[in-house]
């Protein structure tokens, strides 16, 4: 052993000192009657008193007066009573608990199964989440109820304890208070009848309360209580580096099967491992020869696995060739000392046919000890839910007795011309047919009545199963035998074949799911796409819930579904709690809806959920793993979606920073400017000192009411420009005429062109094109006044219109500078100015309003280069609208 | 046409825009009076009796086109609306009510000078000229003949509708509506009609349609003859 603190054990340590999290007391007895509930009480009082505030979540009295006493002067917190069928059940109320926040709550009868519709179907899991909302609990255990010693009690009592809570809470407690009373006292206040009781279980009780019984409990107890110590010690030495009395860590494994009886082989694997303080593992391997096909042992096998990691075990699922070989490198590579396996329960034959694991395992297992643990057979037989089991309709039967009879007939009309023994050949046949089309059980019926109808009608005497020639037997058994093995390999490779290609058509559904979420672009689409393959796949209602201000909301969902008020609140939990709940979960079972939260290496971002149609319909564990593996799809991608919305929203605040900065700048310098000239040509004209002639007076007033009209004209852009963000503009399209809008635009600018020569060119029979006229020609004019800006005095502007069956084009055509080509695209963004030429003034806002004007006529404006030099500006409308 | 005596009522609230339209009015030889609010200008035609109105859309106890609309009452004065309002729907709104021309503020003093002189030669000739003439273009209404450069213009009675309409109304916009409405009798509102027949209207007289000499169209309002 390293002497080093080892890190790992001090951060364990650490997390259980963690403040934040409630710490629990557990008060654990041997039996009813031992003074839990009492001694509890008693506990809280005494920390009443010394100031800390007390309530008592859930208390049971069972009526006894001493106990009620102590309860007075505590304040007792409401339970919630559960409507089941037509009794009120009352229940711990958790959320009051947690709402109410004392510093701790008292919960009597840890182990106790909640009634049907509470949120969690145990109370522990009710104390965990007290726990978590950094609640201390004093709460009270019998040792009974402890997973692990489930099956020792039920060997040394006989009575099967169904209520039981995982040893990891035990390991998990602050503290743990034994409750002792020696045996002799308890069956004295049993006698007195101190002890509740109830009157339906008499009898089973007084089996119960028996003095080597509960001699047996009573040791259970102090032993776990002391192996608990036991660890804490240890823990204390590691964590200081002090050298322990303890040998070289023991390392178990435990190879879990499909079969029923690995949950005993887990259990005893965990007491063993708590009796020698060592790590445990729990194996379970998937033959890649042999693959599991039948869904109930997989889940089986999956539970099982399950039951070890809440018993403490590191879980592991292997592949591999042989299960010894899996077993051993993986027990070799992670130092196990010792490995667990069941005896086989296999007839002894079928050991030394197919050789025994357990064997094969002694044989090369070198220096790891190997345990064989005898595996009783269970008294409850495990069933197969109803909707696991493989589908086999009774029209497959019948359809291979057709085959044999099809078979026989035409046996019956040929067998004059061929040696019987040749139609034998049509008889299996017809078994690889049935095996590859109608499945194992029909193959086997098909070989059988193969058999038979061909003893029966083909071999001679007719019509008697009797023989004439002994050596047809030969051909009977060579005929069954061919076609038993043949069926079962064909049915064999067929159902190999079905699994794969579910698991093809998982994987493809996964692949189309990552593969469309790659195209989509925001939160919307993802939600979309996701939505739409998982309920495509699953058949069912899918929802996706979001945070939006701290509270989950509802994002998206199937269409015509919408959570109801319970669901909302499975999803709430879910999310809050990072754990599915849900139907088929530990939480809320009765909620129909099955919730996934979606999480990813940031933490739950949200929760996916997924509603049956049909009432009462699950998710196998092949469905629930696909669907697990869409959900952290589904997680990724809308992780991805919000960062790039928020990368978005970054980058347009920025952009908006900087418009808003550029925008201001160009304001005030395009607003100061003209007005600089107004103020300086007016203020020159004031000052009679100046003694200015009438030719510069004159040249001064031109350019006073130039500037001004300059003025005026960026005012009425930013004014359009502001309507146009705003959306404040309201269209009043009418038929309007393009001949028309031209000549009104051309007619408004006419002081601009002066003499700049204009050439229309106008197709004949243009249609009237609905337009709001106004706006339309200001776009025009803001598009021609450019144009004449950014050309030479003399140089020619062509305005030409064309049409095809769909719009009209209006091109607009100077001789002028044109625009670099990178420019193209942004010569209609607000404020953009070509860099040149330099006595251009302008706001940048003309081709910006154009643009919007059209746009939100449905049409478009687009700029390019001009053959020849100079610019084209095309703004094309669709005609009908 | 001499203005001298003739008496303008200049309805504004602002006191810079009434200083410097009594300046370059009083130059033309107006004898101008001044309202600031909607009553006194509806005050001021009943005791001044003015020959001409002008008048500012935002006042500040009633709106403008409420003003028209009651001065159109009982009077025919000319009104010419002064806005900074640009809005088409503003511009229509005052002259449906009656208004004789509208100007957007700001405004240049010859562009007004020019409004005033022929609202008030169109008010002074009355609708009576037989025989109207501008450029090349001859409208003889009294014998349905219609003229370019002394040769006859066939057009159909609905163009020559138009143009009468025009015509009578020579250098006034009317309102789409207002055309309609004298062409095809109220309650006909068929924008489509009026464009297509006012577009064949231009190619028929007009030397170039894209670039209209006769028949100036005011964006989303309606059609000016120009006079």
């Amino acid at each position: 052993m390293n002497p080093r603190p080892d890190p790992d054990e001090l951060l364990k340590q650490l997390q259980a000192e963690e403040p934040s999290r409630g710490k629990l007391k557990i008060f654990l007895g041997y039996a009813a009657g031992v003074g839990k509930t009492f001694a509890m009480l008693e506990a809280a009082h005494q920390r009443q008193q010394q100031g800390v505030d007390v309530v008592i979540g859930y208390v049971e009295t069972h009526d006894r007066e001493d106990t009620e006493a102590l309860v007075h002067g505590l304040e007792v917190l409401p339970l919630r009573q559960i409507d089941y069928r037509e009794i009120k059940l009352p229940e711990l109320n958790t959320d009051e608990v947690i709402k109410r926040h004392p510093e701790l709550v008292l919960v009597d009868e840890f182990a106790h199964t909640n009634a049907p519709g509470s949120r969690h179907p145990k109370r522990y899991l009710d104390v965990e989440d007290i726990l978590d909302a950094g609640i201390d609990v004093y709460t009270t255990l019998n040792v009974q109820h402890l997973e692990s010693m489930n099956d020792v009690v039920a060997q040394v009592t006989g009575v099967v304890v169904r209520e039981t809570v995982p040893d990891k809470v035990l390991d998990d407690a602050s503290e743990i208070e034994v409750i002792d009373l020696p045996p002799d006292e308890l069956l004295n206040r049993l006698k007195e009848g101190k002890v509740y009781v109830p009157e339906q279980a008499k009898r089973a009780i007084e089996k119960f309360f028996r003095k080597g019984n509960l001699s047996a409990l009573r040791e259970m107890s102090l032993r776990r209580a002391a192996e608990r110590v036991d660890n804490q010690m240890r823990n204390y030495m590691r964590t200081r580096a002090i050298q322990g009395p303890w040998a070289v860590a023991e390392r178990l494994l435990v190879c879990v099967s499909a079969s029923p009886l690995s949950e005993k082989l887990v259990r005893t694997t965990r007491r063993l491992s708590d009796e020698l303080n060592a790590e445990w593992f729990a194996v379970h391997v998937n033959l890649t020869s042999k693959p599991e096909l039948n869904p109930a042992n997989v889940e089986r096998a999956a539970k099982t696995m399950q039951l070890a990691e809440e018993l403490g075990a590191r879980i592991r699922t292997l592949a591999g060739r042989s299960i010894p070989e899996a077993v051993l490198a993986y027990a070799k590579k992670h130092n196990v000392t010792k490995i667990v396996v069941g005896k086989p329960i296999r007839p002894r034959w079928m050991e030394m046919l197919s050789g025994s694991i357990v064997d094969q395992l002694i044989d090369t297992s070198g220096d790891i000890d190997i345990y064989v643990i005898n595996e009783q057979p269970d008294l409850k037989p495990t069933k197969i839910p109803e909707e696991l089991r493989p589908h086999q309709p009774y029209w497959r039967y019948i359809l291979a007795l057709g085959l044999v009879a099809c078979v026989t007939i035409i046996g019956h009309f040929i067998h004059t011309r061929l040696e019987p023994v040749n139609l034998v050949m049509l008889y299996l046949v017809s078994t690889v047919a049935a095996a590859v089309y109608l499945g194992r059980g029909p193959a086997l019926l098909t070989s059988v009545m193969s058999v038979l109808a061909f003893d029966f009608f083909l071999v001679p005497p007719y019509l008697t199963f009797a023989v004439s020639d002994t050596q047809y037997f030969i051909t009977f058994i060579g005929l069954f035998l061919v076609s038993i093995v043949v069926s079962s390999l064909t049915a064999r490779t067929q159902e190999q074949a079905d699994a794969a290609i579910q698991r093809e058509a998982h994987t493809s559904a996964l692949y189309t799911l990552g593969r469309d979420l790659t195209s989509a672009n925001d939160l919307k689409q993802v939600a979309e796409i996701v939505i739409t393959h998982i309920s495509e796949v699953f058949g069912r209602d899918v929802a996706i819930f979001l945070p939006e201000n701290g509270k989950l909301k509802m994002f998206a969902s199937t269409m015509d579904y919408t959570p109801d008020a319970n669901e909302m609140a499975v999803a709430t939990w879910s999310f809050e709690h990072d754990q599915p709940a849900g139907v088929g979960t530990d939480t809320l079972p009765a909620v129909s809806l099955r919730c996934q939260p979606l999480r990813t290496s940031r933490g739950q971002i949200g929760v996916l959920g997924i509603h049956p149609k049909e009432a009462g319909k699950f998710l196998s564990p092949d469905q629930r793993q696909t669907f697990n593996a869409f959900a952290n799809q589904a997680a990724l991608a809308v992780e991805r979606a919000s960062l790039a919305e928020r990368a978005r929203q970054a980058e347009l605040l920025q952009a908006t920073e900087k418009l808003q900065t550029a925008l201001l700048n160009s304001i005030s310098h395009d607003l100061r400017t003209p007005l600089v000239s107004i103020t300086g040509a007016l203020s020159s004209l004031r000052e009679e000192s100046l003694n200015i002639n009438q030719e510069d007076r004159n040249s001064l007033l031109e350019t006073a009411y130039g500037e001004a009209e300059r003025l005026n004209r960026l005012v009425g852009n930013l004014l359009n420009m502001t309507r146009l963000e705003a959306n404040a503009i309201h269209l009043r399209l009418e038929p309007s005429d393009i001949q028309d809008a031209i000549g009104a635009a051309l007619d408004q600018l006419e002081e601009r062109l002066g003499k700049k020569p204009i050439v229309v060119t106008i197709p004949e029979g243009l249609p009237l094109v609905s337009l709001d006229f106004a706006l339309f020609g200001q776009a025009l004019v803001n598009v021609i006044d450019n144009a004449v800006k950014y050309s030479p005095k003399d140089t020619q502007i062509d305005v030409d219109v064309t049409q095809t069956d769909k719009d009209i084009s209006i091109q607009i055509k100077d001789r002028g500078i044109g625009i670099p080509e990178d420019d193209l695209d942004r010569v209609f963004d607000k404020f953009f100015r070509v860099s040149r030429p330099e006595s251009v003034t302008g706001t940048g806002l003309g081709l910006a309003i154009s643009k919007g004007i059209i746009e939100a006529q449905g049409g478009k404006i687009h700029a390019a280069l001009r053959e020849g030099g100079g610019t084209v500006i095309t703004i094309t409308l669709p005609k009908v609208k | 046409m001499t203005v001298l005596g003739l008496k303008v009522l200049v309805v504004d609230d602002e006191i810079a825009i009434q200083r410097f339209l009594r300046v370059a009015l009083n130059g033309q030889g107006f004898i101008v009076s001044e309202a600031i609010t909607g009553q006194a200008a509806l005050q001021s035609i009943t005791i001044n009796r003015p020959d001409l109105v002008i008048l500012d859309l935002g006042l500040p106890d009633m709106d403008g086109i409420e003003v028209t609309r009651r001065m159109r009452e009982w009077s025919k004065v000319p009104i010419i609306i002064l806005s900074v309002r640009e809005q088409e729907d503003d511009k229509i709104a005052a002259l449906d009510a009656g208004a004789d021309d509208y100007l957007t503020k700001p405004f240049g003093m010859g562009e007004l000078l020019a409004r005033i002189r022929t609202v008030m030669r169109r008010q002074s000739n009355g609708n009576s000229e037989p025989v109207f003439s501008v450029g090349v273009l001859v409208v003889d209404l009294a014998n349905r003949l219609v003229k370019i450069k002394e040769e006859e213009v066939q057009l159909t009675p609905t163009e020559y509708d138009i143009l009468r309409s025009l015509v009578n109304n020579a250098g006034k916009v009317l309102t789409n509506h207002q055309l309609l409405k004298l062409v095809w009798g109220e309650g006909y509102d068929d924008l489509h009609i009026l464009r297509v027949n006012v577009s064949n209207l231009r190619h028929k007289l007009e030397p170039d349609p894209s670039r209209p000499t006769y028949i100036h169209t005011e964006p989303g309002v309606g059609y000016r003859l120009k006079m």
